[in-house]
């Protein structure tokens, strides 16, 4: 299955079968009812599903333009998005009989929610993270080692998050019998894209039906920050056949756009092929991937997922650029207005929102999805702030 | 391009430069039958910890597609012996697969491999391998079903590369057991050469595998790592190495 031209297998023959028995997998248990009706248990009970939709009335009544709503993801356990697909995909391993689970991590919230997932399933958990990340996010490190999970450092090419992807694909390559390969993020080899698109999408269903009882209407605008994309496609996925819904996606514009300064993939970037999968890469003429810069480091990888490539290709979403500066006052503005500390990754969506709500009607409304909580980036925003 | 038994060995261009790579070529030509010649890429997946830092250091030397393809050019002066690319397939998709095809025929290189591309992928650039008569190369692995082979054969037009095992390149103390169920499923359904390579470093590992029935044997990180230790001067200890492995050809 193919987003267009974007997507597809690009994977080393080896993995082939482990993509196809998961995708059989998948496909039979998606809708399946016990296995439904367990994913809906733990999303209720473990990870704390629903959550709020927020009318923000103090940010709100500031701007002074449309009403904003924040789909409150930040309140979930482990802090983020994240848990909505770890928890799918854990079970769905313990379905295939795999009794161990690897998985990528650039910040560690992705490997902190594969490590609560993994623990609550009696699995073991081994987590790659660049060497770089492991020195930067020692609190995650030790999160996820306090909840049973292996930290294993990787020292390959830059050191960061495409680096650890890199590595458990290689990990996988040789344990695909016994392990599941736990992705954070719509991107990689189908059926990865959808299929954490579709675990994640429960944040665009319950944004809907929450805002139909609240507002009796549609959004006229949905935003969310874009890294590899899956809070962004989370939220997007159940508005893409409203047309009236305008979906924007943020992504991180760094320090500037010379090339090392930005994580801005779609903006800014090419298209390629890496991770398995064809979508926009920041990457040099001879098809070197480059290095990335955020001052959000859930946002720090070079690639994007091919969902959201084709959204913009079909120009059925927009993207954009917020700089480090930008989101960094969004995340004070937020703390002091609302009383709510957002992630850095998603004060990016916040800055764009705060941007776009001046210029719309009072009675228009945005909705900003809130993925993840500040509290993980205070050294970064002391650092800031220095 | 392969008659059996076959030796087919790997280096990195531009490790540790440039030079040091033609250098290393005219060496591997008096033994090998075929030059397999790897563009670095920076996110080589499908490679173990050897192959991987080879990437780098040929990427840290400033070596470029252009000049990949420059020293193949260069080496075609010496010899025809018959030169295989191996890359990722971002570098061929960013340049664009006819291009990348046709520049790469006009430098003189015979067939290419690549590690990313399989079959489901790989229609517009074997419309283009048929048009430039670039000769291709897929692999199998020891998960691949037989229909599949079956394909893999079909659309391999010099030989089929066989991976002797799960996991990545790289030294390995003994051949798996995978390698040898996957020559005996290979050669039913197969018409082309096979060749197989992964963690192949021993002359024992060679013998084994030419009397299960491989065409060919793939030797990559048992060199590279000779390079990466005696980078420039490794010709001679090169050398040696091809000469033991030959010898277990026999």
């Amino acid at each position: 299955m193919k987003f267009g031209e974007f997507g597809g297998q690009f994977v080393p023959e080896i993995l082939i079968q482990p993509l196809r028995e998961l995708q059989g997998t998948y496909r039979r248990l998606k809708d399946d009812i016990e296995f439904r009706e367990k994913l809906d248990y733990y999303l209720k009970n473990f990870a704390g599903r629903p959550t709020p939709l927020y009318f923000a009335k103090n940010l709100t009544e500031k701007i002074g333009g449309a009403r904003i709503y924040l789909k409150r993801e930040d309140i979930l356990h482990g802090g983020a998005h994240k848990i909505n697909n770890t928890i799918g995909q854990a079970l769905l391993a313990d379905y295939m009989g795999k009794v161990r689970l690897i998985a990528e991590t650039g910040a560690g919230q992705h490997g902190v929610a594969t490590a609560m997932a993994g623990t609550l399933l009696g699995m073991k958990v081994d987590v790659y993270m660049g060497a770089e990340d492991v020195e930067r996010q020692k609190m995650n490190v030790f999160r996820m080692k306090l909840l049973g999970a292996e930290v294993i450092p990787v020292d390959s090419g830059s050191k960061t998050l495409k680096d650890a992807i890199n590595e458990v694909l290689r990990d996988w390559a040789s344990s695909f019998e016994y392990t599941h390969y736990l992705i954070g993020s719509v991107v990689g080899p189908h059926p990865y894209p959808a299929m954490v698109r579709d675990f994640q999408s429960v944040i665009g269903i319950e944004t809907k039906k929450q805002l139909l009882e609240i507002e009796g209407s549609l959004p006229d605008a949905v935003v969310a920050c874009v890294g590899g994309g899956s809070n962004a496609i989370g939220i997007f996925h159940p508005f893409v056949g409203d047309r009236s819904v305008r979906l924007i996606g943020v992504e991180a514009g760094g320090k500037g756009m010379g090339i090392g300064q930005h994580s801005a993939s779609l903006c800014m970037g090419r298209k390629g092929v890496m991770h398995g999968m064809l979508s926009y890469f920041l990457q040099d003429e001879d098809g070197q991937i480059a290095g990335t810069h955020s001052i959000a480091p859930g946002l720090d990888y070079p690639g994007v997922g091919p969902e959201h490539a084709w959204f913009r290709e079909t120009e059925r979403a927009e993207y954009t650029a917020i700089g480090d500066k930008q989101a960094l006052k969004a995340y004070l503005e937020l703390s002091r207005t609302e009383g709510i500390l957002p992630a850095l990754e998603s004060a990016h969506a916040l800055a764009l929102a705060i941007e776009l709500a001046e210029e719309m009607e009072k009675d228009e409304i945005v909705v900003v999805n809130l993925s993840g909580r500040g509290d993980k980036d205070l050294e970064i925003v002391m650092g800031a702030l220095k | 391009m392969i008659h059996r038994p076959a030796l087919i060995t790997y280096i990195t261009a531009g490790d540790p430069d440039l030079n040091a790579t033609l250098n290393f070529m005219l060496t591997l030509d008096k033994y090998a039958d075929v030059i397999e010649l790897g563009i670095p890429f920076s996110d080589p997946v499908m490679d173990g910890k050897t192959i991987q830092k080879a990437n780098i250091r040929a990427l840290e030397s400033g070596t470029g597609v252009q000049n990949v393809l420059g020293i193949v050019e260069e080496f075609r002066k010496f010899s025809d012996t018959p030169v295989v690319l191996m890359s990722y397939y971002n570098p061929i998709y960013v340049r664009g697969i006819e291009k990348f095809v046709r520049d790469a025929k006009e430098a003189g290189v015979d067939g290419m491999v690549i590690a990313d591309l399989p079959v489901e992928e790989a229609k517009a650039y074997l419309d283009v391998c048929g048009m430039y008569e670039m000769a291709t190369i897929f692999f199998a692995a020891p998960n691949t079903p037989m229909e599949r082979l079956k394909t893999i054969d079909e659309i391999s037009s010099a030989f089929v590369y066989l991976v002797s095992a799960y996991g990545t390149t790289g030294i390995r103390q003994d051949v798996s057991k995978l390698a040898f169920y996957l020559i005996r499923r290979a050669r039913k359904i197969c018409k082309k050469p096979l060749a197989v390579g992964f963690g192949i470093s021993k002359p024992e590992h060679v013998s084994e595998l030419i009397k299960a029935g491989a065409d060919g044997i793939v030797v990559g990180s048992a060199l590279v790592e000779i390079i990466e230790r005696y980078a420039k001067n490794a010709t001679v200890k090169i050398e040696n190495k091809l000469r033991e492995l030959k010898l277990a050809m026999k």
